[in-house]
Order: C-alpha cells, then sequence, then structure tokens
C-alpha cells in the first residue's frame, strides 16, 4: 500500500507538543515524503498514559475519552512514540474494560500506529532512501516488546544507505524512565539509566537513536547532568535527515532528545 | 538521597556488594536462560504461549481438575487434605506431626511453606525443621529470608557463607565452594537419617495419573524421603496440570527459565506412598492442598498470576529486582510475579502472607529499614488493609515489560501491575508518589483543549508532570536529570504558519516501497 493520498491523523505526543517540536516536524515531513496528507487535530492533549500509570484510571478514562472524541473517524492515526502508540493501541482496552465506551477505544487501538510501525508494516516500505553517513545506537523501547513492530524501526534504521547501527548490551534492559516512576523511584530509575548509558557509550555511537523521546530526555538528561555527551535523536529526524542527505555531523539536535530548533 | 517510594529507598540504603551480587546472578540467570532457550527450540516463544494456555486451560476448569486429581491421589493411597489459609495448613500439618510423635523433619525447597511460615511454627512447637536445599540451609542458619524464589541466597557471597559456616560449627573458616558443599552434605546426610517426616512442596500435580512431581538440582528431595516414614507434600491448588504428557512442555520450560539447564538434575514422579512390593519409602503420604488467598485471586481479574510455575525468570531479568533484591519486596514471593502475588495473597494477622512477622518482617537483611514513610492506610478492615499494606510493590515497576517477556507462561505481569494500581488508588493506598488529587487536575488540563494550550504557550506544563506535584517531581528530576528547554507550542506555530502558507510537503527522493502488502 502507497502512502500517496492517504489521509492520516498525527497524534504528536505532549512531549513533543511541549520539549521535542522537531520530532513531531520530522514525523510530519517523514510522512508527507511518503505522500501522505497529515492533519493535525488541534485539540489534542496527551494519551493519558501517565494518570493510567498512576493508578489513577478515572482521570485515565477522562483523557481517554478526549483523545476519541480529537481522533474521531477511520483514519490511521500514527504516533512517533512507542510508548503513547501503545496506551492507545493496548493500555486504553485495559482501562476501559466493562465501560461502554470500549468499542470505540478498540476502534482507535485499530487504527493507531507508532511511526516506524506505520512506515513498515502500514506502508509497505522495507528500505528507506537518502543517505546518512553515521554510527546510530539504537535503543529498543520497551513498549516494542511482544509485538510485530518490535523490529519496524531497526528494519529502517538499518536499511539507510550510510548508516551502522549498532544494537546495546543488554537490550532487554529499560532505561529506567517509565514516567512517574522515575520520580517516584529516583534511585533505581537513575541506576538503570546509568547502565543503559555505559552499554551506549561502550559502543561509541555518533548518535543513540531511539522510537521514543521519553527515553532519550530521560538518558540524556542523565548523562548531560554528569556531564557525559550524548547525543541523541529520534527516529524521525534521523528518517528526516537521511532523507535530506546529511551525515552525522550535521544530522540533529545536539539538546537531549534531539530537541534543538529545526526551521 | 530519594523520600522515593519504599522500594526505592531500600535499593539506596542496600550495600554495594550485596546489590552487585543480585545484579550479576541475576543477570547470569537471565542470559544462560535466553541462550539454552533459543538454541533447543525453533520457536520459543510459541512453547511459552502452549504453557499459558494450558496453564490457563487448567485454571478456568480448575473444580475439575481438582476433583481428578483428589480422585487419583486417594486411590494411590495418598491422604488428601484442604488447606483454607496458613493457620489451617500449619495446623493440618502439626497433627500429622503429632499423631507420629514426629519430632525431627527434613524439608525440601518449597515456597508453600516459606509462604505460611511452616518452618519457623513448627520449631516453636518444639519440632526440629530442617531445610536440606543448600540455599535454604544457608538462609536458616543465618536466620535471614530468602531473596529469590529459585536462589534463595542471590544476595550473598561466598565469604559470608563461610563465615556463617564457622560461627555454627560447621567448620574453620573456608570459602572454597566444594568445600561448603561438602561440609553440608556431611552434616545433612546425618539429619536425612535422623528423621521421622519429609516435607516437601511440588512442581506439578498430573490430574490424569495424581503424580506428584518434585524437581530438584541437589537430590535432596529424594533424600528427605529416602529414610522417612511418612511424606508431606504442601501444594498451592494451582501447580495442577491436566495430564502427564503436559509435563513435557512444563518441565523442559521450567528447567530452562529457571536455571538455563535443559533439563533438572532430579526429577522425581511419585504416584503414592510405598507399595507393598517397593522396598523402600514413606509408608505414609498426604497431601495438603493450599488454598491461602488462591481462590480469590482466581475470581478477580489477576487470575492469570496463578499460571506461575516459580521459575525466576521475571526477577533475573527485572531491573527493578536487580537494584532492590527479593528483600525489598517484603515478602516470600518478590520480583515482579511477587510484586502482584504478595499483594494478592495478603491477609490480616497472623495468616498467610507476612505472617507473624507482620509487613516489616522481610528487610532483616542488613539494609536497614527501607525509605521513606511506611503504607500508611492505617488499620483498615478485612483483606483490604493488608492489600493496602503491600500496594506500593505493584508501583515498583517501570513497566517495561521484560518480565512477560520471558515468562514461561506468558503471563501478562504489566497489565496487573497496572489493575493493581488502580486498585490502590481506589483503596486509598498512601505513600504514593503522585497525591491523590494529582492525576485529576491533570486530567482536567489534558481533557480541556483550549486549556492546554494555553499551558503550552506559558510553559505551566512544565515537565508533564501537573502542578500539585510539580516542586517535587521537578525536584526529583532535576537531582539527576537536565531537563530540555521548554518548547511548548512551537510545533503547533509551525504547522499553522506551514498551513497559512500552504507548503508544499516533501523532501527529497521517493521511498522505495515493497510490492508485497501487509
Amino acid at each position: 500500500m502507497s502512502g500517496a493520498g492517504r489521509h492520516i491523523q498525527l497524534m504528536a505526543t505532549c512531549l513533543a507538543d511541549a520539549f521535542f517540536d522537531d520530532v513531531a516536524r520530522a514525523t510530519v515531513q517523514v510522512l508527507e515524503h511518503l505522500g501522505c496528507e497529515v492533519e493535525f487535530p488541534i485539540d489534542q492533549t496527551c494519551c493519558g498514559q501517565p494518570a493510567f500509570n498512576s493508578g489513577d484510571w478515572p482521570a485515565a478514562r477522562d483523557i481517554g475519552r478526549h483523545c476519541l472524541r480529537v481522533f474521531a473517524g477511520d483514519d490511521a492515526v500514527v504516533v512517533p512514540s512507542g510508548s503513547c502508540a501503545r496506551m492507545v493501541s493496548h493500555g486504553a482496552l485495559l482501562l476501559f474494560e466493562g465501560e461502554k465506551d470500549l468499542s470505540g477505544v478498540a476502534a482507535l487501538a485499530g487504527r493507531t500506529w507508532e511511526l516506524g510501525d506505520f512506515i513498515v508494516r502500514g506502508l509497505g516500505v522495507a528500505r528507506w532512501p537518502g543517505r546518512l553517513a553515521a554510527r546510530l545506537a539504537f535503543h529498543r523501547s520497551c513498549h516494542s516488546r511482544g509485538t510485530e513492530y518490535g523490529q519496524s524501526a531497526l528494519a529502517l534504521l538499518r536499511s539507510i544507505a550510510g548508516a551502522e547501527v549498532v544494537e546495546l548490551g543488554e537490550p532487554e534492559q529499560c532505561c529506567g524512565f517509565g514516567g512517574t516512576f522515575s520520580v517516584g523511584f529516583p534511585h533505581i530509575s537513575r541506576a538503570m539509566g546509568d547502565l543503559k548509558i555505559a552499554h551506549v557509550l561502550e559502543t561509541a555511537p555518533d548518535v543513540l537513536v531511539s522510537a521514543d523521546s521519553s527515553c532519550l530526555m530521560h538518558m540524556a538528561g542523565l548523562a548531560e547532568k554528569q556531564g557525559r555527551a550524548l547525543r541523541t535523536l529520534h527516529l524521525a529526524q534521523v528518517l528526516r535527515d537521511a532523507l535530506q542527505g546529511q551525515g552525522a555531523d550535521a544530522a540533529g539536535a545536539t539538546g537531549p532528545g534531539g530537541g534543538e530548533v529545526r526551521a | 538521597m530519594s523520600g522515593g517510594e519504599r522500594v526505592d529507598g531500600f535499593a539506596a540504603a542496600q550495600s554495594e556488594s550485596r546489590r552487585e551480587a543480585v545484579r550479576l546472578g541475576s543477570k547470569a540467570g537471565h542470559e544462560k536462560r535466553t541462550e539454552v532457550l533459543w538454541r533447543d527450540y525453533e520457536d520459543p516463544d510459541g512453547l511459552r504461549r502452549l504453557a499459558g494456555a494450558i496453564k490457563q486451560h487448567t485454571l478456568d476448569h480448575l473444580d475439575v481438575y481438582m476433583a481428578q486429581a483428589e480422585e487419583r491421589l486417594r486411590a494411590h493411597g495418598v491422604i488428601v487434605h484442604f488447606a483454607a489459609d496458613a493457620a489451617q495448613a500449619r495446623a493440618i500439618v502439626l497433627d500429622i506431626l503429632q499423631r507420629r510423635a514426629a519430632l525431627r523433619v527434613v524439608k525440601a525447597k518449597s515456597m508453600a511453606t516459606e509462604e505460611i511460615e511452616l518452618g519457623p511454627f513448627l520449631e516453636g512447637k518444639g519440632i526440629e525443621c530442617l531445610e536440606t536445599d543448600l540455599g535454604e540451609f544457608i538462609v536458616q542458619i543465618d536466620a535471614d529470608h530468602p531473596s529469590h524464589i529459585v536462589k534463595p541466597i542471590i544476595h550473598k557471597n561466598r565469604r559470608e557463607i563461610a563465615r556463617s559456616f564457622e560461627a555454627h560449627d560447621l567448620g574453620a573458616y573456608d570459602d572454597t565452594p566444594e568445600v561448603i558443599t561438602r561440609r553440608a552434605r556431611v552434616f545433612l546426610r546425618r539429619k536425612y537419617l535422623e528423621a521421622d517426616v519429609g516435607i516437601t512442596g511440588a512442581n506439578f500435580i498430573s490430574a490424569e495419573s495424581g503424580r506428584l512431581v518434585l524437581v530438584t538440582n541437589e537430590g535432596n528431595s529424594r533424600f528427605c524421603l529416602a529414610a522417612t516414614r511418612c511424606h508431606v507434600a504442601l501444594v498451592g491448588i494451582e501447580k495442577i496440570v491436566p495430564r502427564d504428557r503436559d509435563l513435557g512442555v512444563f518441565l523442559n520450560l521450567l528447567a530452562r527459565s529457571a536455571t538455563g539447564q535443559s533439563l533438572s538434575v532430579y526429577t522425581e514422579l511419585i504416584s503414592g506412598p510405598r507399595a507393598a512390593t517397593q522396598p523402600d519409602g514413606p509408608d505414609e503420604m498426604h497431601v495438603i492442598f493450599l488454598d491461602n488467598g488462591r481462590s480469590d485471586v482466581l475470581a478477580g481479574d489477576c487470575r492469570e498470576i496463578l499460571r506461575c510455575i516459580r521459575c525466576g525468570a521475571c526477577l533475573n531479568v527485572c531491573p527493578v529486582y536487580r537494584q532492590a533484591s527479593g528483600h525489598a519486596y517484603r515478602g516470600v514471593y518478590s520480583g515482579p510475579m511477587g510484586a502482584v502475588l504478595t499483594p494478592l495473597l495478603a491477609r490480616e494477622e497472623g495468616q498467610g502472607h507476612g505472617g507473624s512477622g507482620g509487613d516489616e518482617g522481610r528487610g532483616s537483611g542488613g539494609a536497614g529499614g527501607a525509605g521513606a514513610g511506611g503504607p500508611g492506610g492505617a488499620g483498615g478492615a478485612g483483606g483490604a488493609g493488608a492489600f493496602l499494606a503491600f500496594a506500593d510493590l505493584p508501583r515498583a515497576s517501570s513497566l517495561c515489560g521484560a518480565c512477560n517477556e520471558v515468562c514461561p507462561v506468558d503471563i501478562p505481569i504489566p497489565d496487573m501491575l497496572l489493575r493493581l494500581r488502580d486498585r490502590g488508588k481506589r483503596a486509598g493506598a498512601a505513600g504514593t508518589v503522585v497525591p491523590p488529587s494529582t492525576m485529576a487536575g491533570f486530567a482536567r488540563l489534558a481533557s480541556r483543549p483550549w486549556v492546554w494550550r494555553r499551558a503550552l504557550a506559558t510553559g505551566r506544563l512544565l515537565g508533564l508532570v501537573p502542578a500539585p506535584l510539580r516542586p517535587r517531581a521537578l525536584r526529583v528530576w532535576g537531582t539527576n536529570h537536565t531537563l530540555p528547554p521548554w518548547r511548548g507550542g512551537a510545533f503547533r506555530k509551525w504547522m499553522a504558519a506551514r498551513k497559512l502558507a500552504g507548503a508544499p510537503p516533501g523532501l527529497s527522493a521517493p521511498a522505495t516501497r515493497t510490492k508485497e502488502k501487509p
């Protein structure tokens, strides 16, 4: 299936809304490059995961219902985050178990995609064009576990000319972000993050790549606080930069999570 | 540091050597498991799902399989008991022992006996109850608690063990593993011969044949039954599998998941007490089926946790367990499965979980008393109070899902942690890092787009964390992290500007597409 003329709704995520605007921009550019017509419903806020994970399910349902209204229709909803995509496609089903709007929630779940997965399995793109001369350390986000789309982002990155993708040691270990987990369990969260960062630095990459800005924000924030350099880019930014044929030096951001402003 | 949750405080207070012992031990366990499973099977995940389906089917029809198992066991001459709770189970064991005037018991490793705190109970009645699994033996002489369901002494190093042996007159200090093992063996061999009764758990019971299956690596459960005249097995009601041939699935998965072995060294299938034609073995055999909260779990929305075959793979892979150790979970069960099972099985005062030791009980191992304020939730009636005492455990997870990925019976542990968080919140669990009102405030913000946009534009949504939490959350976050620059609303402006300008999409070369459609 080609993306030509395909109308999709972009769920930019609240993190991109607040911090990582370039990730959202890159997502739009990448999708448009594939021929998609991207709509950004401006009433969108958050997927509700913070409330859901905190155990405040009534609050999470309020946000979930808002999501249902905002992303009405039949279009595919594409999210540059495995975590938020998983909230909509899986978490919400738990959240609305036994609720009368479950069928609407299930329908939205069925048409919501993580960006890399949408490109690979939704649009059938097997190889990514363009070029990016860089050594990329790939952090597998936890929300891709046990799903078919776990491999999508990796496959796309590997197909980029000039890109060398290295996987991290102990890939099954979480980076330790976990949303409110990093606030309630700061010691453990940091220890997990430090381990991850050590594995990243071992591979001496040009840049650390993930399909989730949250993981990158956590790791880059930790590293920077410790005075260690860790350059990060979101998957969407890497794909966009490859289209522009950039090398590692020009590629993306210097700030945590690739949050640098980009025209 | 911190002021974080209890498990976090425990982890922070733990000694570096203990943390390293637990982390490296569990990491090695995980790596071995993964290597062996993928070496031996083309599709280990398919096998995990099959095992999960068999176990779930059994649970869904437990009434049928339980009746069948009971009938088969009785036909083999086994005396079958049912214990509703820990107190009943202990009373049944005590009654059996007293009828035989038994004063010495040898015991194989069993989580069910740990759960009802059988050893200390029997010791209190003047009955010697000796652990014969080497790890459990060391835990026992140290008056410690197991910190892993398969490797009870994962938190200890051999120097500590050598010192314990010395202190208990088991020989002068020598930390050579072979020497430690040989000394334990010499000591235990004598005890096997002196004992009156052998107590074990069971890894499985086949409903079809009534065979009780025991798996060990040290052969200690066989020794427990070699010289004793009476065998008592304490078995959780969820240990039943339908048929003998299902054991092919479970034994293969259990050994590989637990220790990375193709098969455990000893697998015993016990069909009942000694038959007339058999030269030795116990003349009397009891199976005590233990409920102790399991029926309630079966009736609830976390019933899949009863599939658990106690392999410990979820502990080994869990990054939180690796940092915090088993003792942080304040119960017999730890790690992800413990974070689900402990609150679910928690019972009031003296019964079952936590037992007479109370909820502070397990922290003994030197790391001192966990972090900030206890679970609070003061008193509370019925099971709710007991549940609340452990309501923080399901929060001790980044929800990374590694536990589900390795589980040999495919238990959706993260989903259960989430359900238990919801339940804890509704029950008024105290000590949450996110105050009760917070997410309601966040929900109001996140379901009112105009307020949201205003907040973005003015940077009030700082750190994604709702206002009432902001100072603390940001303080904690800022201790460890540099915050990214606030870019609230920037993307929206860009989108709006493009729309106005009618910006042409696209960048450069078209993507290559595959022919086949998804």
